[in-house]
This record gives C-alpha cells, structure tokens and sequence, in this order.
C-alpha cells in the first residue's frame, strides 16, 4: 500500500466519522467541530490520492487551499451564529458584540 | 484591451462583486443604489448575451486569457443564458422591494445589500462554471450568502433555522467536493468538457461512487425530497426578501448543477437512477402540497409549496429522451416557479409589514383593502396551480406532453393531481378575499413600490406562459458539451 493511499484511507475513515458527527450529535458546537473533521478528511482524499505515481500534483493541493479558505469562512459563520443563538439578544451587551 | 475584458460574461461575475464590496463599504444608504444600478448593467450584459448566442454551441471564455487546464474558463451556452436572465428578471424588482421594505420595516439591515450581491456573483459564476471544482466554490459562496440572508435580523428561530441550513449546506458541499476529489483521481481532470471525451460506457467504481457523491449533496441543496426538511424553517422564518431570493434563485441553482452534469458528463444515464429522482421529486409533489395545505403560518405554507413546486423539476429525467420537450418544460417550469414564488414572498412580506403577522388568517383584514397585492396573490397562484394560459401551466403541459409520449400513466397522474393539491392549498390564501369584512384591524401603511413589484412579478410569470417561445428560443438546443 503506497503512502498516498495510506492517506486517503485516513481521509475516508475521517470523512466518515465527521458525516457521522455532523448528524447524529445533538451540541451545535460539536456539529460544527465534526464538519471541520469531515472536510479534513476530504482534503487528505484529495492530496493523497493525488499522490499515486510518486510526484505531488500541485492541482489538488491549489484545490485543497481553496476549500480550507471555504471551510475557514463558513466555521467563523456557524460560531458566529452559534454565539448570537446562545446568547439572547437583548440580555448583555455581549450580544452586540 | 484583452479580449475577456469585452465579454459580457466576465463582467456578470465581475459587476455583482464590485457593488457587493461598495455597499459594504459605504453602508447601507449607498448599498440600494448600488445594487439597483449594478443589477441594471448586469440586465444589459445578460441581454447581449442572449443576444450573442449561436443555437446549439457553447461559447468558451478564457478568463484572463489563460485557457484550461491552466486557467479558469467560462462557458456560455442557451441554458446558462436563460438562467442568467431569469436572475436579473427577479432580482430587479426584488431590489427595488427591498428597499421600500426596508424604509417600511424600519430596519438598519444594511448587511443586506453586499450579502445579495456577493450571491448573485456566486450564482452567476455557477451557471457559467465549466469545470466541477468552480462548481464547488460557487456552490459553498452561494450557500454562506444564503444562510446568512435566513439569519436575517437575529431572532431565535432565525438563528437556529440559519445554523441548521448551514450545517445541511456544508455537509451537501462536502460530498460534492468528495466526488470531485474521486473525480481527479480516475480521470486527471475536472474540466466539464474534458471529462464528456474521455468518460467510459463502463464507468469504473471510483466514478459511479463519486457521481453518487455529487447527486446526493446536490439534491440535500436543493432540498430535494427526503432532504426537504432544513428548507421550510429557513425560507420560512428569512425576512421576505431574502425568502423570495432563496425560493426563486438559489435552490435552482443546484438542480442546474444535476441537469447539467446529466446532460454532459452522465448523458449515458441510468433508467434506475433517473426514476429515482422522478419518484423523490413524485413524493415531494405529494408531501409539500400536504403539508402545504396544514400550514397555518402564510411563509411557511409557501415554502413548503416551494418543496412541493421543485418535484416536478425532477419528473423530466426520466423523459430525457424527449429531449427538446423534458428540456423545455424544465427552463419553463424553473421561470414560471421563480417569478411566481418571488411575488408570493413578496406579498406575504406586504402582509407582514401590514398587519404584523405573519398568518393565513391575517389575510382577511386585507381583503378589499391591498388590491394589486391580492392581484398578485391570484396571478402567482395561478401560474403555480398551472391554469392557462400561464407559464406554470406550459411547463405541465410539456411534461404530461413528454410522459404521455413514454406512455408513463403514473406520471401523467401525478402531475394532474399535484395541480389540484396546489389548487387546494392555494385557495386557502385566495378564500380570504372574500371573506366577508368583519375585520377593522388598522393596518400599517405599505409602500406603494412594494405592492407593484409583487404585481410586477406575478404578471410576469402569467405572461411568460405566452411568450414561451421567446424561452424555447434562448434555451436554443443546449450545448452537447
């Protein structure tokens, strides 16, 4: 088994432990903790399989930065949310914050 | 001046972008005008490129001058023209809405115009994506917009309805993007058109798991049934605005994705695969108009009408065969349903700022008293009932045209009797005009803009079932890669 393999199984078995986080927990924190597991996973699919013939294909990893800067985004959108949701507006002056 | 710099497509990317980081910057009294200026120009840029269409060809675009594999191209061909048209035709007048909306709310929502035209890119660079990695990051830019548009003003349900929706948005684009990453892996490129020459009859394991990847993630975006459930609470509980976006523009935006992939990379096809999705989009036909129909809450009723209205889009895979016919009524189908649910959030926003509430019986305080807003009520409920000589009615009649041609009995059923239930939850909004009068609640004062732009959009979607052909026209033979 190449290393590049050897990391997109990782990959996998970490894709799958994030679906499963992201839809069976019931703490919106951890659901958003599992996604960024998930998209992890999905990542090391992408470098690792992109590895196959020794070489490191620079095509993938422009991917793989790309989807870290989304993945980035969209964790700062769901804490910011999840922040609002947890402390109700109107009650502290942390909540404009 | 490099060639792409006068291409009408760059600039429908560009220009939504540009208004988008001004209206940020200058805040929300500039961001009004921004955004209706920047949509005019965008109208003209969709117009010349309706107007530069060959029928049947795919116009390539090299952004930058970088053509693919090395650079980002676009492409441009009847179908990515048509939707590009159909979201100026309904961002206009919601615009306009929008801003009489929020002079009528009293509302400081500034964050309102950037996130619309950071969406409104986003869209437009997915319908003219031509590799499935820029599909992607069109796809998650359209989905953060979104969710942020459904967390509106901050309230309870707002918040949970938004984080919801987003966790549903980032778990579809994941898959998405797990099939892209499988996608590279077996075939060394992501490019569209690449991808059509070199696909095989006998796809290997890698490929028949990363295009279920895709499907699966693309119909949990567009709340295909069984994945319907994040999208009532959140076009239910976004302020109207933002609901009438959503409903119209962004959840089509994905079934253009699975269309577009069926036609170019899956064009082989699966008659097992394709009655799936028929039967899913049969069960939501079914379950949306049911629940429709229980609906106490106005916006709710309409979203779920919007679950029950995305069905029939997916009916027409099995009837690809029919080709121009499945085709045609499926452009129709996603016109009529994106003019006709605009205006009905549209008026449901009306009755909102009017009465306050935001429920199916407030309706009968209004009766007699909003006229163009009933107007458009009736127009739009027409069109998504499918009586004539609307757009909505000439997309069913395509499609019952395209299963009666395959002789699918069942099918033809289903769509009659899904015009019915849509008749049956329909006419609990339309009854209450002509309850009689008991009610004397005040009302709020409505901005007049906002009432016409709700006619305006109605009518749009009644008059479009008479110039179809203009549609037909666009939509030209879509381009075979």
């Amino acid at each position: 088994m190449s290393t590049g393999l050897i990391y997109a199984c990782s990959g996998a078995l970490l894709f799958g432990c994030g679906v499963a986080g992201t839809v069976l927990l019931k703490h919106l924190l951890r659901r958003i903790l599992a996604f960024n597991v998930m998209g992890s996973g999905v990542f090391l699919i992408l470098v690792g399989l992109a590895q196959r013939h020794g070489e490191a294909d620079p095509v993938p990893q422009a991917m793989v930065l790309t989807g870290i800067v989304v993945a980035v985004a969209a964790t700062a959108l769901a804490v910011a949310l999840l922040r609002r949701l947890a402390v109700p507006a109107g009650t502290g002056s942390s909540a404009d914050a | 001046m490099p060639e792409w710099a006068a291409a009408p497509a760059a600039w429908l990317i560009l220009i939504p972008l540009l208004w988008a980081t001004l209206a940020f910057l200058f805040g929300p009294r500039w961001g009004g005008r921004f955004a209706l200026f920047g949509i005019t120009v965008q109208s003209l840029c969709a117009m010349q490129l309706v107007a530069a269409l060959d029928s049947g060809v795919t116009q390539v675009l090299p952004v930058g001058g970088w053509s693919a594999p090395l650079g980002i191209e676009l492409h441009v061909d009847g179908l990515a023209a048509l939707m590009l048209l159909l979201t100026q035709v309904v961002a206009l007048p919601l615009m306009l809405y929008t801003r009489a909306w929020l002079g009528a709310a009293d509302r400081a929502a500034g964050y309102v115009w950037p996130l619309c035209g950071f969406m409104l890119a986003a869209l437009h660079a997915l319908f003219l994506a031509a590799d499935l990695f820029n599909v992607y990051v069109a796809l998650e830019l359209l989905g953060l917009c979104a969710v942020a548009l459904v967390a509106g003003d901050g309230k309870p349900q707002q918040l949970r309805a938004a984080l919801h929706y987003l966790l549903v948005s980032l778990l579809a684009a994941a898959a998405y993007l797990l099939g892209v990453a499988l996608f590279y892996a077996a075939y060394g490129t992501v490019s569209i058109a690449t991808l059509v020459a070199v696909m095989d009859a006998q796809p290997p394991f890698a490929v028949v798991l990363a295009g279920t990847l895709m499907l699966v993630g693309l119909m949990a975006k567009t709340a295909l049934f069984p994945f319907h459930f994040w999208l009532p609470p959140a076009h239910g509980s976004a302020p109207a605005p933002a609901s009438a976006l959503l409903s119209a523009l962004v959840v089509k935006a994905s079934f253009y994705v699975i269309l577009r992939l069926r036609l170019t990379v899956f064009a082989e096809g699966d008659l097992t695969l394709d009655w799936l999705l028929a039967g899913c989009g049969g069960a939501a036909i079914l379950y949306g108009s049911w629940r429709a129909f229980r609906c106490a809450e106005l916006k709710m009723l309409i979203a779920y009408s919007t679950v029950a209205q995305l069905g029939y889009l997916f009916l027409i895979f099995p009837l690809l065969d029919t080709r121009e016919l499945a085709l045609a009524a499926a452009a129709l189908q996603m016109v009529a349903h994106a003019l006709a649910k605009a205006a009905l959030f549209a008026a449901a926003g009306i009755v909102l700022v009017a009465t306050g509430r935001d429920s199916v019986a407030a309706l009968a305080a209004l009766a007699g008293r909003l006229p163009v807003t009933w107007f458009a009520f009736g127009l739009a409920a027409v069109t998504l009932m499918g009586l004539p000589p609307s757009g909505g009615f000439l997309a069913k009649w395509l499609l019952i045209d395209a299963a009666v041609a395959g002789e699918y009995w069942l099918m033809v059923g289903l769509i009659i009797s899904g015009g019915l239930l849509g008749a049956a939850y329909l006419f609990r909004i339309l009854k209450r005009a002509f309850a009689p009068q008991a009610s004397a609640a005040v009302l709020k004062p409505v901005p007049r803009i906002m009432e016409w732009m709700a006619f305006l959009l109605a009518a749009a979607s009644v008059v479009i079932g008479i110039e179809a052909t203009a549609i037909v026209e666009i939509l030209g033979l879509v381009g075979s890669t």
